[in-house]
């Protein structure tokens, strides 16, 4: 979800022409399937690659390639994008199909559901019809077994006239047969079985018929139990917005202790990077630059931000393993068209909790142009993870004046009240573009609902955590740190006797002060545009600059300096409403003109959320002047 | 009797057999990937909070469907008695 293929560190490739034959020897290995296999998981086991596995459709959007080793030899395996069928009638499947047609793979490993294989099998089919050769790797078997499915794969394999091996990703079962048989795989031959009369879907079922036996329906029932509860007509929306409250919670009380802990750790670092600097005899503004400008920065994006992701992320993809977010997607449906939208917007908005880049990467799952764009241009409106920390500082600062699990449980309330806000203003936006440049019917809508799996929860946190923890490091030694140098330079070069940074922020203010903020910053806003996290260490250092130093250690002292400078309750509201409703970062806008192919709506990606954060403030602003 | 409905009509619990698949080329197609096909079994399993889309089982995968593109599906309906007694 919120992690970028980049900072996984998988190799990405844009069309299957980048795919090319290094030397005879190795192997290509296609791996094809149905999305919610279990492919992304075998893919990691096989390659050893960190990747981060998701329940949804369209999951896997993009080629990734990994080596493994096997014997000696060398077996390179192409990922290829979950698909329904080699019907190119989205991005996706024209991809896999290009790659699976096309003489690169030696071999098309396709990846089935033992618990679903009859809708499997059409892919299948399919594939057997194009490819050079195919090797069948049914999945899940030990999910199939507690469902009570039996499936004999020898007959399997006499059937379709592949290779059929029965495995298990998630518990290496099968992983070493399906490796002898990629190591066999130049001498396959596909000898295209004639499967007699009918559709790929009369033969899958006739096939099924004979090799797949069914014992209870126990499994299932739970699963309908489950369902009626988590999309009941009366429990669906309390409890969708219970659980979005209790992980905010989590988050809030969770992220305290670490975030203090990190907090002085900086502070003592600073304190000896202080001493260090008068040790040797650097010249003041050396002092100044390295630990006000880059270590403040830096010390600010990890300590702050760095907790609430570690804890955020686990949790929601513990939900997502679980198979909760299609149920999401299934509940607010009906919302999305009344918008004249597709409902699997809801994935990509919470694709958009951990990055909007990704979110906007994420809404190709989405197969109607027009509503894909929407989807685009509305993905902002959900607070990425480089914006809601930020957010909860300032409620916990500003509007939660009870310590301890009262406050913790209403800043969670206010907090997902902020969301629901940002939810609210996705869905009047959308409908504002199908009303106007979007114009259109909603397209039709199919959504597979997964059954719901134990989340190897163990797996899940560490794997999230390391993962979250080395991302925003990378990110703040990558970003953070050169914002601060940057930032730094405006607030100590002087033109006219006034520093660069008084010199605009003097002139946004007026402007700044009918938003009900400042010149300082709707300035940081601006000058955050490569990342979101750097708003408030920016305001920091501006504020600084302007005379009242204090030593930035924690919460309460970042309150006091805030409220020094004449921020009030109304000021934090009008900085949280901006802070949900303004222009993407630049990587998310990248990633737009990248998906859109087109500047026009980059620009427009940027303006209208600027614009509602704009209108909005000014008229909290104006609504507050009034009532004084 | 046979009693021939289209599939948004189909209440929760009941059961139908695919007779045919109508609409535009694109979401036949969709259809047909899902296995939608004439002959298909399916079941009716849960409706969304709202009402719509209408989750059904195909196949043994569960797959939501708006109902204006059910509509689309004719399904000939199997009645309470086949339901359980027979395979």
């Amino acid at each position: 979800m919120g992690l970028t293929h980049k900072s996984t560190g998988r190799v990405l490739r844009e069309s299957a022409e980048s795919v090319t034959r290094v030397s005879d020897d190795e192997i290509i290995i296609a791996l094809a399937g149905n999305p919610n296999v279990g492919k992304s998981t075998l893919f990691n086991e096989l390659t050893g690659m960190h990747q981060h596995t998701g329940n949804w459709s369209g999951k896997t959007v993009e080629y990734a390639e990994g080596v493994c080793r096997y014997r000696g030899e060398k077996i390179r395996i192409i990922d290829l994008p979950g698909t329904y069928s080699l019907n190119p009638h989205s991005a996706e499947e024209a991809v896999a199909r290009e790659f699976i047609c096309s003489p690169v793979p030696d071999c098309v490993a396709v990846i089935c559901d033992a618990t679903c294989l009859e809708r499997n099998l059409i892919l299948v089919l399919q594939t057997i019809k194009e490819a050079k050769a195919v090797i069948v790797c049914v999945n899940l078997m030990d999910e199939a077994r507690k469902k009570g499915i039996h499936i004999d794969t020898k007959r399997l394999s006499e059937s379709l006239g592949v290779p059929v091996v029965g495995m298990s990703a998630r518990s290496r079962c099968g992983i070493s047969e399906v490796l002898e048989l990629f190591l066999s795989s130049k001498k396959l031959n596909n000898c295209k079985k004639d499967f007699g009369d009918g559709n790929y879907a009369e033969i899958a079922e006739r096939i099924c018929r004979e090799c797949v036996t069914r014992e209870s329906q126990k499994r299932e029932q739970r699963d309908r139990r489950i369902d009626r509860i988590l999309t009941g007509k009366l429990t669906g929306f309390p409890i969708m917005f219970f659980l979005l409250a209790l992980i905010f919670w989590i988050t809030i009380v969770g992220a305290n202790y670490p975030s203090e802990l990190l907090s002085s750790f900086f502070f003592y670092i600073q304190e000896l990077l202080l001493r260090f600097t008068v040790y040797i005899g650097a010249p003041e503004w050396l002092t100044s630059l390295l630990v006000l400008g880059i270590w403040r920065t830096l010390a600010w994006v990890v300590a702050v931000m760095l907790p609430p992701m570690a804890i955020f992320f686990p949790l929601f993809t513990l939900l997502e393993d679980l198979g909760y977010l299609p149920r999401v997607a299934f509940n607010l449906d009906r919302c999305f068209k009344r918008c004249d939208a597709c409902g699997k917007q809801a994935l990509t908005m919470c694709m958009g909790f951990g990055c909007n880049a990704a979110g906007v990467v994420g809404c190709r799952i989405i197969d109607s142009k027009r509503e894909r764009l929407i989807a685009m241009l509305t993905n902002v409106f959900v607070p990425c993870n480089g914006r809601f920390p930020t957010i909860i500082a300032l409620i916990s600062i500003f509007f939660v004046t009870v310590s301890g699990t009262a406050g913790s449980l209403l800043s969670a309330l206010i907090l997902s009240a902020v969301i629901i806000f940002g939810i609210l203003l996705t869905f009047i936006v959308s409908k504002l573009l199908s009303l106007t440049l979007l114009r259109g019917t909603p397209s039709s809508f199919t959504l597979e609902l997964p059954p719901y799996r134990a989340p190897q929860v163990g797996k899940v946190i560490l794997r999230s955590i390391l993962d979250r923890t080395l991302y925003v490091l990378g990110r703040a030694a990558a970003v953070a740190a050169p914002a601060g140098l940057i930032i730094w330079l405006f607030a100590n070069i002087e033109v006219g006797g006034i520093t660069l940074l008084r010199h605009c922020t003097d002139f946004l203010d007026p402007f700044a002060s009918l938003m009900g903020l400042d010149g300082v910053i709707l300035f940081a806003f601006i000058l955050a545009l490569p990342a979101n996290e750097i708003v408030i260490p920016i305001i920091l250092m501006a504020y600084s600059s302007s005379g009242a130093l204090i030593d930035y250690s924690g919460l309460s002292e970042l309150g006091e300096l805030l409220r020094a400078n004449g921020w009030n309750s109304l000021t934090a509201l009008c900085v949280i409403i901006f802070m949900l409703c303004h222009f993407p970062c630049s990587t998310t806008l990248m990633t737009i003109k990248k998906e859109s192919g087109s500047i026009g709506w980059t620009i427009l990606a940027a303006i209208l959320p600027t614009l509602v954060g704009i209108i909005l403030c000014m008229t909290v602003s104006a609504i507050a002047r009034i009532l004084g | 009797m046979i009693k021939y409905i289209h599939l948004n009509e189909l209440e929760t619990g009941q059961r139908a057999n695919v007779v045919s698949v109508g609409g535009e080329a694109a979401m036949r197609q969709r259809f047909e990937d899902l296995g939608i096909v004439r002959g298909t079994e399916i079941l009716c399993v849960m409706k969304s909070p709202l009402g719509d889309p209408v989750a059904y089982l195909i196949r043994g995968a569960l797959i939501a469907i708006r109902r204006e593109d059910s509509a689309n599906i004719l399904a000939e309906l199997c009645l309470e008695a086949q339901d359980g007694t027979h395979a």
